[in-house]
């Protein structure tokens, strides 16, 4: 008897039904503890995500104490968001009588790593952006985190300008990030030197957020105020 | 089947501190360096990972070490990475719903322990031959070394990176941190210093080991 019909004798061929009953039995329990751990975690995971927008709409709208999220329909107005909507939501922001404070927006735009999303503080009396925070970047450790700690950039967004154009559906200057130290206008924003590209996209974010956000706010200012 | 030779191990105390010591899966067997280099930046980023990592190998380890005389060798690897994957897509779940923000700072390394090979390692060379016991016990020890291992580097990389300690400032305010440090190349160096004081201990005690008793040590 040679070695290879002695291994052949030694160790029998595992049944094909064998192999299917194992693998089929470990993937039905994957799939059973995978369902359930997902139905467990859905709603914790839901209100995380309520909260840590929460948090962000009250620290670029300092003093604000209730929100209220609206969409922006296809017909350009504003209507109060469903539980759980997607997208880019429109956040009102207000104090403990209910007054409107300021209006939270997003936006985002490509960065040096990847999109950085941000959200601003639009107040529509001044027409201007007045706060920013960051939601998530991957811009690197040192460089990018200067979006949202540094002292110069952030008095940027103290009074951005952000007033429309006369037919009222696009802003009447772009929003754009300049080299560092050659601010003149209100509608321009200085760049941090170092970060030239974190903080370029930065401008980018504003100013889409601004752009598509702006003229359905100043169109449908009631929506925003309208007491439930 | 053929009967294979008893390899089986008797639960001692070494069964655990294997892990932390003697085989530590970074410091000594140089495994699963993705996440030892990726997510040490910060000592919560490093303590999150371990953890996680420890569940699914704890998790899976046991589970293969149940089904190990009913799974075919054919299908061995097949049924391992289906094992690893459910436990992976669990935790993925439950960091989410512990922190969003901790979420976001793990980003895919998270779902990359299924790519682990502490896990799949442990397994196939552990799991699949040992009682449901000395697996619980080896696959503890295993991953609290390198929880040990991933800390030991979170720590020193956010001391030295951004001055804080758990995001606690430890310096005075005029300290410039050394940012390279929570860069890729900060995790090299900071896993180079810590492998050379880890092989630094190692031939001493060999050397001291191997030296007759009696006579007296060379003033080296």
């Amino acid at each position: 008897m040679n070695l290879e019909a002695q291994i052949q004798t030694q160790q029998p061929r595992t049944p094909a039904w064998a192999m299917l009953r194992t693998l089929g039995s470990i993937a039905m329990i994957s799939g059973l503890l995978v369902a359930l751990v997902y139905q467990f975690t859905l709603p914790i995971i839901a209100e995380n995500q309520r909260v840590l927008t929460e948090k962000a709409v009250f620290r670029v709208v300092p003093g604000a104490v209730a929100k209220r999220d609206f969409v922006i329909t296809a017909d350009g107005e504003l209507a109060p968001a469903e539980e759980g909507a997607e997208g880019a939501l429109v956040y009102g922001a207000y104090d403990a009588d209910g007054g409107l404070i300021g209006i939270a927006i997003t936006g985002s735009a490509l960065g040096y790593a990847g999109p950085v999303n941000v959200m601003f503080a639009y107040d529509p009396e001044c027409d201007c952006i007045t706060g920013s925070k960051v939601l998530n970047s991957n811009e690197t450790p040192g460089f990018g985190d200067k979006l949202d700690f540094d002292p110069d950039f952030l008095e940027n967004f103290q009074a951005l300008d952000a007033r429309l154009n006369a037919t009222g559906d696009a802003l009447a200057n772009a929003i754009v990030t300049v080299k560092h130290g050659t601010k003149t206008r209100p509608w321009e924003i200085d760049g941090i030197s170092g970060a030239t590209i974190s903080s370029k996209a930065m401008g980018h974010a504003a100013n889409n957020a601004a752009q598509r956000a702006v003229p359905v706010i100043e169109r449908d200012l009631a929506a925003l105020t309208r007491q439930n | 089947m053929a009967e294979l030779p008893d390899t089986r191990e008797r639960l001692t105390p070494d069964t655990f501190l294997r892990g932390l010591w003697e085989e530590n899966p970074v410091f000594v067997m140089l495994l699963g360096m993705c996440p030892v280099l990726a997510v040490t930046s910060t000592t919560v980023n490093a303590l999150a990972m371990g953890l996680a990592t420890t569940f699914v190998l704890v998790c899976s380890s046991l589970l293969v070490s149940l089904l190990r005389n009913w799974i075919p060798k054919q299908v061995r690897i097949a049924s391992y990475i289906v094992i690893i994957a459910t436990f992976v897509t669990i935790v993925d779940y439950a960091i989410q719903a512990i922190s969003l923000e901790l979420y976001a700072a793990l980003g895919a390394f998270i779902q990359l322990i299924v790519a682990n090979c502490v896990i799949l390692g442990r397994a196939e060379a552990y799991a699949s031959k040992q009682k449901l016991m000395t697996t619980l016990v080896n696959s503890l020890g295993m991953g609290a070394g390198f929880t040990l291992a991933l800390l030991s580097l979170g720590t020193v990389r956010e001391i030295l990176g951004n001055g804080t300690i758990l995001g606690i400032s430890i310096f005075p305010a005029d300290f410039q941190p050394w940012i390279v440090m929570i860069l890729p190349p900060g995790g090299f160096f900071v896993l180079g210093a810590w492998l050379l004081l880890f092989n630094w201990l190692r031939l001493r005690k060999e050397r001291k080991a191997a030296e007759p008793t009696g006579v007296i040590a060379d003033a080296r």
